[in-house]
């Protein structure tokens, strides 16, 4: 059977070339980069092209990178960071409602140390309001965290205007660009970013790296605490073969990226506007403009999005229900429930995340089954009976 | 199913999850079952399976089918925080039972 992957913000396919790149590092290059022999400075030189490749991608400077072990450290690192490097200048912090839990698990966790911590509502799109982000700074905000695109429904925020407004206010701006990047062009000085986090695995490199701009200047507090690595701020030997096939795979990215945001834009469009027109009761969270281009994420009336990706998975084709890290668990998404959707509607949830190695011919496959697929899902689903007396079939 | 001789709807308040079953009855067993379930794949399966397990079955012996003999049903079982919340099919089945007692009485 021919497979289908449309997981892609759950994580994706390594890049053939990316493998290439990192394997070396692994048994021919195995020296810490510390080192000071030729095997050593040969993973120092490859950590520092990979840290210039990725600096380049976001308009940073190679010495603003640290790199870490995914998007979660990242956000902790940023958070934590900077809230317990500038405590003595305020204890107040702004981030979203829609979140990922690695941000917003990390706000609560601060909440018990002593900070104050604003969680901002979203409009029925996603959308944060720049205006009540305004009226939300107090001369006791020292940081703002809003991701730059939303994992689930794929909601891109307006950083640019968000980040200047922090900074007019004297806070720190760090943002989530772990879904972003390779997808939104992003440029750290022109978009008031001060700290954005980044996970390899998202764009076709190795899981466990990641990296976080952090901008010159920006006081930040480590989490983690040993022999000093990345500039103090995050210690343990460097995982050199992953961070080689960051620096590739951001590369890569970047080299295709507006081919490639033009065709999952393309794919994306077809399977919206072809799964809305073939099957009834369903609907698109998340805004139509001001999408990413790899993103849909629908609801479907009267079934349960569990029973559908198992259904799907049967047919050879990988999609999720909500985001990778609660669809094993049946509690309803947060970011559904901040866009103001019903518990009993965000059940039926669907997503569909795209990268650059899919094609049309997939989402074509895609739209072929999904009505079957709905259909007898309803026919077992107790719910059909609750449907309209107008709908037919019902 | 057409005609049931007995409905039973039972849900989880919690999740949300809802199964309703449809029974048959012939000389107090079990001679048809379906069901229609809102709810997990696990929510589901056991629906299935607690379907087949009952089926051909006397009354009797059919509403002593509890949640834990559905899980064991499983080759693998099933995890244990699904077993609660997920197997609902044996409360609907008791109350589909009585529905069709109740439809006998009047």
């Amino acid at each position: 059977m021919q497979r289908i992957y449309f997981d892609n913000s759950a994580t994706t396919c390594l890049d053939p070339k990316v493998l290439e790149a990192m394997r070396p590092y692994f048994d021919q290059w195995y020296g810490n980069a510390s080192s000071l022999h030729a095997l050593g400075r040969e993973s120092y030189n490859a950590l520092d092209e990979a840290r210039r490749k990725t600096a380049k991608a976001i308009g940073a400077q190679a010495r603003e990178i640290i790199f870490t072990s995914g998007g979660t450290e990242s956000d902790n690192l940023a958070i934590q960071g900077a809230a317990f490097a500038n405590s003595s200048k305020g204890n107040h912090i702004i981030t979203s409602t829609i979140e990922h839990h690695a941000v917003l698990n990390t706000c609560r966790f601060l909440e018990g140390q002593g900070f104050k911590v604003t969680y901002l509502a979203v409009d029925p799109h996603g959308k944060v309001d720049p205006e009540s982000l305004k009226k939300a700074m107090t001369k006791s905000t020292i940081l703002v965290s809003i991701m730059t695109a939303n994992n689930e429904i794929g909601t891109i925020q307006d950083v640019r205007e968000l980040g200047g407004i922090a900074h007019d206010a004297g806070a720190l701006f760090h943002t989530d660009a772990v879904q972003s990047i390779g997808k939104v062009p992003l440029d750290v000085t022109r978009e008031n970013i001060d700290l954005l986090a980044m996970s390899a695995h998202k764009f076709h490199g190795p899981k466990g790296v990641g990296a976080l701009f952090v901008r010159k200047g920006t006081n930040l507090r480590p989490v983690v605490y040993g022999g000093g690595q990345e500039r103090g701020l995050r210690s343990s030997t460097e995982n050199v073969p992953g961070i080689v096939g960051l620096g590739k795979a951001i590369e890569l990215s970047m080299a295709e990226m507006t081919e490639s945001v033009e065709k999952m834009t393309s794919i994306r469009d077809r399977i919206i506007q072809g799964t809305l027109s073939s099957v009834d009761d369903c609907n698109l969270n998340g805004p139509l403009e001001g999408r990413l281009c790899n993103n849909a994420n629908f609801r479907f009336d009267y079934i349960e999005g569990e029973a559908l990706v198992l259904s799907l998975d049967l047919k050879g084709i990988a999609a999720s229900t909500g985001s990778a890290c609660s669809s094993r668990d049946s509690e309803t998404s947060h970011v559904l429930k901040a866009i103001g959707v019903r518990n009993e509607h965000a059940r039926g949830t669907l997503r569909v995340s795209l990268s650059r190695m899919n094609a049309m011919d997939e989402a074509d496959e895609f739209l072929g089954v999904i009505p079957e697929v709905i259909a007898r899902l309803r026919a077992i689903s107790p719910m059909s009976m609750l449907k309209k007396p107008s709908s037919p079939g019902g | 199913m057409r005609d049931p001789d007995g409905v039973g709807k039972a849900s989880n308040d919690a999740d949300g999850d809802v199964v309703v079953i449809y029974i048959k009855v012939k000389e107090e067993r079990i001679v048809d079952i379906s069901f229609q379930t809102f709810g997990c794949a696990a929510a589901i399966a056991s629906s299935s399976m607690f379907s087949e397990m009952v089926k051909g079955k006397s009354i009797e012996d059919a509403v002593k089918v509890d949640k834990r003999m559905v899980a064991d049903a499983f080759d693998e079982g099933m995890p244990s925080n699904k077993v609660e919340c997920s197997i609902i099919a044996p409360d609907a089945f008791i109350a589909a039972v009585s529905d069709y007692r109740q439809k006998r009485i009047h």
